[in-house]
């Protein structure tokens, strides 16, 4: 913020100057051949920060991570201090939490974002209600999310109430993590079903096919692009999220999340695929890591860091090849 | 599109209005009015849809002619405050009446819109979408009523090599002949047509234009039209509106050769409009 705002004061001060130039020199043109360059000075230093403040991040994630990549990150749970280990439960606890987050982000969010595109505007009394729901969303959409972190532990993890689950478990992970995608998700759906032409909706109605029908198999399909790229975004902002799981999922040093586990020689069957555990993740073991004295711990983290980066480097790029996808074929 | 207008600015100019009965009426309104809101779009429209004949609406924009048709399949219901008041008989029996299943209906009075909108889906899919809404088709049965959909809409020949693939990726005037394929291949009773031409280059009208002559056998065909052209061309009565009413409504030969509103003369001679 602080850089922001102090580029924004050179920039008023080099037009002051400027304009003080223009009394001195008395040539409006040479002065504002002189703005006109200052100020694409400017513009291409603005970009060039973000571009190199980007670069750096992702060269010191490579410097320190990927010489702690091997086989072992992959096979291996988070060691205790001193001995061996990788982080398969971490990167295992992440996908598995990021996914049912998803499903439940995506299941939600489509149907608010079609509720408020395609119902809301019935009658006065839905589309007031429209109104808040839009207006909440937007509030959640900017939420810090310590703080769903800390309403789904109090709702979920705290034994507050006879539904709370009443400990850490990566399904209320998952919840947290849904709450911080439903509003992403529920905008996106919106805007696209806005999008689409009002002759198509009207072309599915003249067919004879009920509202919900050409909502389900045309709409939905025309602006099939625009949403699963809502949801993509969405999926790479809460995959790196650390502070909502810290409360709700927790961290754990074994491998939760299996359909079979092995005790005293036999294999059991759990239908909860471990999901009821607390569980490790890839943003708190690297909170934990990282902060943490040992050299090894924190070699870890890079490249558990560097993990994270990659995957929502690939996620960017994917919706950037799905979204410049022609129309036509 | 539509404001509100003024009856008494009518009334003032000595307003005439000239509608000749047709025989054998397949749908009719009597007595229609029409608001958006607190504007009335329609006023007191009475005019018959000859069976298996094409009516042409023509008229100046905002003159309601579209109104008119979006309310012969009450696609309007879709749009809280837009309503209609009187009557519209489809063979005999008020489409306006509550009890009336929309579905049904308008599998019934299909429609054709002024941008071709085919469905994201492929060329075979478009024209399975109503089928399979209404009957319960066997595949070689729904290959069937595809390909004489395809046939009647005169898109046969260019598209039967590739009816998977998507209709987005269609011509221009091969996606509203595919948008006519789809609306045939239901068996409508009437087929609503609202400008249906005006997006497409002059040999797709053509081509669109043969198709709505040749499905005029079966299908009773209401069309609305900017190109007095296109009316003359292929339209056995014409209705000429204005300002929400219906001015003269007759045999287009006649309505053309020998109007008798004033208002229809202008119009059609290029003076207005």
């Amino acid at each position: 913020m602080a850089a922001i705002a102090g580029f924004g004061v050179l920039i008023l001060i080099t037009l002051l100057i400027l304009s003080a130039l223009v009394a001195v020199l008395g040539s409006l043109f040479r002065a504002r051949k002189l703005a006109n360059l200052g100020f694409i000075a400017f513009c291409v230093g603005g970009a060039t920060l973000a571009i190199v403040a980007l670069a750096a991040i992702l060269a010191s994630l490579l410097a320190n991570g990927l010489g702690g990549v091997n086989l072992a990150v992959f096979t291996q749970d988070t060691p205790a201090v001193g001995s061996p280990g990788g982080l398969r439960n971490a990167i295992v606890g992440s996908i598995a939490m990021c996914l049912m987050g998803m499903i439940i982000a995506v299941v939600i969010g489509v149907l608010a974002g079609t509720w408020l595109a395609e119902y809301s505007g019935r009658s006065r009394w839905t589309a007031a209600y429209g109104s808040i729901v839009r207006f909440v969303n937007d509030v959640l959409l900017s939420a810090p999310s310590i703080l769903v972190g800390l309403f789904i532990y109090y709702v979920l993890v705290a034994k507050t109430w006879p539904l709370s689950l009443g400990h850490y478990s990566a399904m209320a992970g998952a919840v947290a993590l849904a709450m911080l995608a439903v509003p992403v998700v529920t905008r996106t759906t919106e805007d696209v079903l806005r999008l689409q032409s009002k002759q198509l909706r009207e072309s599915g109605v003249a067919l004879g096919a009920p509202l919900w029908i050409t909502i389900k198999d045309i709409l939905w399909k025309a602006g099939s692009g625009g949403m699963i790229t809502g949801a993509l975004l969405a999926f790479a902002r809460v995959s790196g999220e650390t502070a909502p799981l810290l409360f709700t999922s927790l961290g754990n040093q074994f491998s939760t999340v299996h359909l079979l586990y092995k005790e005293g020689g036999k294999w059991i069957f759990d239908p909860s695929l471990g999901l009821n555990q607390p569980t490790a993740s890839l943003p708190t073991v690297i909170f934990n890591y990282a902060l943490s004295a040992y050299d090894d711990w924190r070699r870890l983290a890079w490249v558990g860091a560097l993990l994270i980066a990659i995957a929502v480097l690939g996620i960017n790029i994917l919706v950037r090849v799905l979204s410049a996808e022609p129309k036509r074929s | 599109m539509n404001g509100p207008i003024s009856s008494d600015a009518i009334a003032g100019e000595n307003y005439e209005s000239f509608s000749e009965a047709v025989p054998d009426a397949k749908l009719e309104a009597k007595g229609l009015d029409f608001f958006y809101g607190k504007s009335q779009a329609l006023h007191d429209v009475n005019i018959g849809f000859q069976r298996n004949a094409v009516t042409a609406l023509i008229g100046p924009s905002g003159c309601g002619k579209s109104t008119l048709l979006r309310a012969l399949n009450r696609i309007y219901a879709l749009y809280p405050g837009q309503r209609a008041a009187g009557e519209i008989l489809l063979d005999g029996k008020n489409t306006l009446d509550r009890g009336v299943d929309l579905g049904q209906l308008r599998a019934k009075v299909g429609m054709v819109f002024q941008q071709p909108t085919p469905f994201p889906m492929s060329i075979y899919d478009n024209v399975a979408f109503g089928v399979r809404l209404y009957e319960k088709l066997s595949k070689p049965d729904l290959d069937q009523r595809v390909e004489e959909s395809l046939k009647r809409a005169a898109l046969w020949t260019e598209v039967k090599d590739k009816l998977q693939s998507s209709g987005l990726g269609l011509s221009g005037g091969q996606q509203q002949r595919l948008c006519v394929a789809r609306g045939v291949a239901v068996r409508p009773e009437i087929l609503l047509l609202d400008e249906p031409a005006s997006a497409l280059d002059p040999i797709s009208t053509a081509k669109l234009e043969e198709t709505i002559v040749e499905l005029k056998p079966d299908i009773t065909i209401v069309i609305v039209t900017h190109n007095l052209q296109q009316a003359a061309r292929i339209s056995d009565n014409a209705a000429f509106m204005y300002l929400g009413r219906l001015i003269e409504f007759a045999k287009t030969d006649r309505l053309f050769d020998n109007p008798r509103a004033r208002r229809t003369a202008d119009y059609i001679t290029g003076r207005f409009g």
